[in-house]
């Protein structure tokens, strides 16, 4: 924490947002998106105060099974059904700076695809111990881990027959508003995550890549989990040295 | 050949899709038991400085139908126009507010409530103030990336007709998308996310 607390604070604004890397907002193939989408253009704006400024949120909310799924929903005792594996990566931003201190929130469906969630509807059957959510901050250097099981693919009403390939969601909280990022990470060697409407509203294949985790086999842990490694890229923000600097600031 | 910049490419967005809840309020969808209370229902306390409001409204498509399935953010200065953040450089929020709250908006209704205090002003680059606002952020099924908006008080006329940031909207008429409807205490902030009404979405 002591380095943490000797950081300079940083006060620039964020690199804009590529947004062609990004999905747009109309993808027709993803239904939903079609009445959802703004039709005008965005207003953009180099951040101000409001947005590069942002949140943080401190170890000590966290409880002791925030971040091992398998437990943290589950009767003293027992454990949740299926693949054990650990996600783990580092947050870092585009500079390729680690971001300490930033709050992950993670969900995902159980191992045969269902959601503890009603609104959903899908014939596959609950965990009883397995709730399906997580959270974690990232240490002094950006790095973060949990433990899950491994979620299942799941059908879901857009095409006839459309399926999402196995995933978990992922809320990110950098330093700044304006990095806030919601995303979805993939399993390496998917057939599924190239059929998948959602995977495909990003029309650039390295930006998908980017979202698939591969098996880490040096990190896994014999006799108990396997290992996925996924990191997460946030803005990266400027320098202040030439910025206007406000009168007594 | 010069010097590679070495920048990585930002992690691509993807939608919150409908169980957003499970992950971000999971007390709200049922799931009780793993976190004791959902993340930023609660921005003020009894000692939280500056005048007490309410925030609501709902989040509609382009056919005018409300968003039961989505989820808001609100990040907001102090009443002395303070973040309560480490890159605010000018001085100390109020320790008793965060200045963040995170909404899901009904499963009936699709009403979203923010019970949280006004913000003072903040200074653009430049210097000049801007007119107190709260800045939104919503996710939700079928939305693919995050969309930024900021929310005015219609009991700000003054200060909202000199912002940095309304004055840069071209088109006039739009200005009054972004200002919220009601009176102190209660403000009515209505997102439209498509067709006339369209509210106006930030790159920022």
């Amino acid at each position: 924490m002591s380095d943490r607390a000797n950081r300079k604070s940083e006060t620039g604004a964020f690199f804009p947002r590529d947004r062609n890397w990004h999905a747009p907002a109309l993808t027709p193939g993803y239904k939903t998106s079609v009445l959802r989408s703004p039709q005008k253009a965005l207003l953009s704006l180099d951040g101000t105060i409001s947005e590069i400024t942002g949140p943080v949120f401190g170890h000590s909310m966290l409880g002791e099974l925030d971040n091992d799924l398998i437990h943290n929903f589950a009767k003293p005792g027992e454990s949740a059904i299926g693949e054990r594996i650990i996600v783990h990566g580092r947050v870092l931003d585009e500079r390729g700076r680690a971001v300490p201190g930033a709050l992950l929130e993670f969900w995902q469906a159980n191992a045969g695809g269902r959601y503890r969630h009603k609104k959903e509807s899908y014939l596959a059957a609950l965990d009883p111990n397995f709730g399906g959510c997580g959270r974690t901050i990232t240490d002094d250097d950006g790095f973060y881990s949990f433990r899950t099981i491994k979620p299942g693919p799941y059908p879901w009403p857009n095409g006839v027959n459309d399926w999402r390939p196995a995933h978990i969601h992922f809320s990110v909280f950098g330093h700044g508003f304006a990095q806030r990022l919601i995303t979805q990470m993939y399993f390496e060697g998917d057939p599924m995550i190239w059929k998948c409407p959602i995977v495909n509203t990003i029309a650039d294949r390295r930006a998908i890549e980017q979202l698939i985790a591969p098996l880490d086999w040096a990190n896994t842990i014999p006799m108990d989990a396997r290992a996925y490694k996924f990191d997460i890229v946030l803005r990266g923000r400027r320098s202040t040295m030439f910025e206007n600097r406000m009168e007594g600031n | 050949m010069v010097q590679a910049l070495g920048t990585l490419k930002e992690t691509a967005s993807q939608t919150a899709g409908p169980y957003v809840h499970i992950g971000l309020t999971p007390n709200f969808c049922g799931i009780d038991g793993v976190y004791d209370a959902d993340l930023g229902t609660k921005m003020v306390s009894e000692r939280t400085l500056g005048e007490r409001i309410t925030v609501s409204g709902r989040v509609l498509d382009g056919t005018g139908t409300p968003l039961r399935d989505a989820l808001v953010e609100i990040w907001q200065a102090d009443a002395a126009g303070l973040y309560n953040s480490p890159s605010e450089m000018r001085g100390a929020a109020d320790p008793t507010f965060s200045g963040w709250g995170r909404c899901a908006t009904g499963a009936e209704d699709g009403l979203f409530r923010f019970e949280t205090i006004k913000p003072g002003h903040v200074p653009f680059k430049d210097g000049r103030p801007m007119a107190p606002h709260i800045t939104f952020w919503i996710v939700a099924r079928g939305i693919n990336i995050g969309l930024h908006t900021r929310m005015y008080f219609p009991d700000e006329a003054e200060a909202n007709a000199a912002d940095p940031l309304l004055l840069r909207v071209e088109h006039r008429h739009r200005v009054a998308t972004l200002v919220a409807a009601g009176s102190a205490p209660n403000y009515i902030f209505d997102i439209h996310l498509q067709g006339e009404k369209e509210t106006v979405f930030l790159d920022i």
